[in-house]
């Protein structure tokens, strides 16, 4: 199936990455190359075949629900983003992650 | 001894001279220390060194040796990809998203060999989360063939390769998603094994396809290579896809006669796409197992060409959800510059990733889509198992598959970075054992000779059945005892003296 700019547009907002004009349109080029690969799957007869989702055939694990971490809050923020839009510190305050507000 | 016989001994002779005290595990790890700051910056193959955690191991071997108490890999160092978090270290997957990450914490692989006592001399370059053939995805730039300079080291995991075959590192680890341990230990020369899906834990290990992802040692010889497996395999209940099974010694077969082995070649494996030059040395190699004793069985894997389109479906999709963590929240790269919540998630992710990384999590958005699923992400998991069922049908006739690693030798950098199909292809006869989950190993086979450059080296692929490592590392270390190609290594130009 033919891709077109918008489609690229589209899927490029689902995926949360900013995507300009110029961008848009070499990743079109290429995908149409990689999607034309993938067409090659439709030549093949599949009715009836169980689909196989995993290398092995096996059950999910499941375990009592009990603590089994330790709390590693402070080494975990020290990996925190910059805050950015001005601010050189850290996206933490109070053990919490700074993003935009997002309720008004 | 000369600094360039010491960092050119098997794992097997490391532990010798370490536990009879010949060597310190300070002299050892510095003796590559040394080799690392010589090469390393013409070759690129580590990220990250840190000589004062480096050498804090080092003497922790040499204590734990004095005290009596020392593994088989106790003050051995060996290289990390950089794809597993060792706690301190940056750990960064080559990714600009994650170019200031400090790991909080050790993946499984790494704490294993923490606690077999060997030394982490540092973590290697690779395709940006693990997504290439080539290197030339990385955020830290490409990698040196060691062979030759102006090629690729084959990819993921080309820092790890370049590392093992330039002698900068003892061993080292690699994961292997559609190849990425096999096909850099082809294009390097030198002994790769990718274990049954399952065997190694993937705790800790950054995700790409989690139902493929698994990690392997990288290693001068096939028992190198065993020893590696002794300490990365086992269960691990943090990885909820570990398999709970004994604990296996990979040495144990090492020793066993080949006479009898049935060696299926798949007629795919030598079609159209194959070099001629690397198809002779692969026949050259077949012809030496037969005067091991190996039986010969024509077989066929009907679906091999189908791999790469249900891989390029399969993979993507994986991980456009697996990578949907990196949002810069919480780690990770965040925009200089943003206006609202949504504005900062795209423009994080923008910038944060490469072009190979954001085409992949395009693909697989776009076949996870509404109205798309059935026609690529089912249909292509259908052909999956359709691959898989392949090889069961396979080793109902033979005990081991044999063929090439990559259907050529290293190419030129920057020759296939514009053609993801190309690059794509580089994959041919590796993908389809990830998919059925099946352990795959490349040995060095010898050298093809290229129209514009030097002989380059070609690996012969051993593909075995479920948990069938031992027997493959069996079959390995055999030809390795009647030819001499994997003691081969380059000789590297002028380094830093």
């Amino acid at each position: 199936m033919a891709l077109s700019i918008e489609d690229i547009k589209k899927v490029a907002h689902l995926a949360r990455i900013e995507i300009n004009e110029t961008d848009a349109q070499a990743t079109l080029n290429k995908l149409s190359g990689i999607l034309a690969l993938i067409e090659q799957m439709q030549a093949v007869d599949t009715s009836g075949i169980v689909p196989m989702s995993h290398a092995q055939d096996l059950s999910q694990r499941l375990r009592d629900d009990v603590v089994s971490k330790t709390n590693l809050r402070d080494e975990f923020q020290k990996n925190a983003p910059i805050l950015g839009n001005g601010s050189q510190e850290l996206a933490v305050a109070g053990g919490l992650y700074l993003v935009p507000k997002v309720i008004e | 001894m000369a600094n360039s016989e010491l960092t050119n001994g098997s794992l097997k002779a490391y532990a010798q001279l370490l536990q009879s005290k010949q060597i310190s595990s300070l002299e050892l790890t510095q003796a590559f220390l040394q080799r690392i700051k010589q090469y390393n910056p013409s070759i690129n193959a580590y990220i990250a060194l840190d000589e004062d955690k480096t050498l804090a191991q080092a003497r922790a071997a040499d204590a734990r040796i004095a005290a009596g108490s020392a593994a088989p890999l106790t003050g051995i160092p060996i290289a990390q990809k950089d794809i597993f978090c060792a706690k301190g270290w940056p750990t960064t997957c080559g990714s600009k998203m994650l170019a200031n990450f400090v790991a909080p914490y050790d993946a499984h692989v790494i704490s294993q060999f923490d606690a077999a006592g060997a030394v982490n001399l540092g973590k290697t370059n690779m395709d940006e989360f693990a997504m290439g053939s080539s290197n030339e995805t990385s955020y830290f730039g490409g990698v040196k063939n060691p062979w030759s300079f102006d090629r690729v080291p084959g990819g993921s995991s080309g820092g790890s390769a370049a590392a093992v075959a330039a002698r900068l590192c003892a061993a080292a680890t690699g994961t292997d998603t559609g190849g990425s341990i096999r096909q850099p230990a082809s294009l390097c020369g030198f002994t790769g094994l990718k274990p049954t899906y399952g065997v190694v834990s993937r705790f800790g290990m950054i995700a790409f396809a989690s139902s493929l992802d698994q990690a392997g040692p990288m290693a001068k010889s096939a028992e190198d290579c065993a020893l590696m497996m002794n300490v990365m395999a086992g269960f691990d209940e943090r990885d909820s896809t570990s398999l709970d099974r004994a604990k296996e010694d990979y040495c144990r077969d090492l020793n066993k006669p080949l006479a009898g082995l049935k060696i299926g070649l798949p007629k795919e494996f030598f079609a159209e796409g194959l070099s001629a030059e690397v198809g002779q040395v692969i026949e050259n190699a077949i012809a030496e197992y037969k005067k091991l004793g190996a039986e010969i069985v024509n077989i066929s894997l009907p679906n091999t060409g189908l791999s790469i389109p249900v891989y390029y479906v399969l993979a993507p999709a994986e991980a456009s959800s697996n990578l949907s963590r990196y949002d810069g929240v919480r780690y990770g790269h965040r925009a200089a510059e943003y206006t609202d919540l949504m504005d900062m998630y795209c423009k994080s992710r923008a910038e944060g990733f490469g072009a190979e990384v954001k085409r992949r999590i395009l693909i697989g958005t776009y076949v996870l889509s509404a109205g798309y699923y059935d026609a690529y992400y089912l249909k292509a998991q259908q052909i999956r198992r359709l691959i898989a069922q392949d090889f069961v049908e396979a080793f109902k006739q033979c005990d081991v598959i044999m063929g090439p690693a990559a259907p050529s030798t290293a190419f030129k950098a920057g020759e296939k970075v514009d053609d993801p199909v190309a690059m794509y292809l580089q994959d041919i006869y590796t993908i389809s054992t990830n998919l059925a989950g099946l352990p795959g190993m490349s040995v060095p086979a010898g050298f093809a000779s290229s129209q514009d450059g030097p002989a380059l080296p070609v690996g012969l692929q051993i593909i075995g059945n479920y948990f069938d490592e031992a027997r493959m590392l069996n079959v390995a270390h055999q030809y390795q005892q009647v030819t001499d190609w994997h003691t081969l290594a380059p000789n590297l130009p002028e380094g830093k003296a």
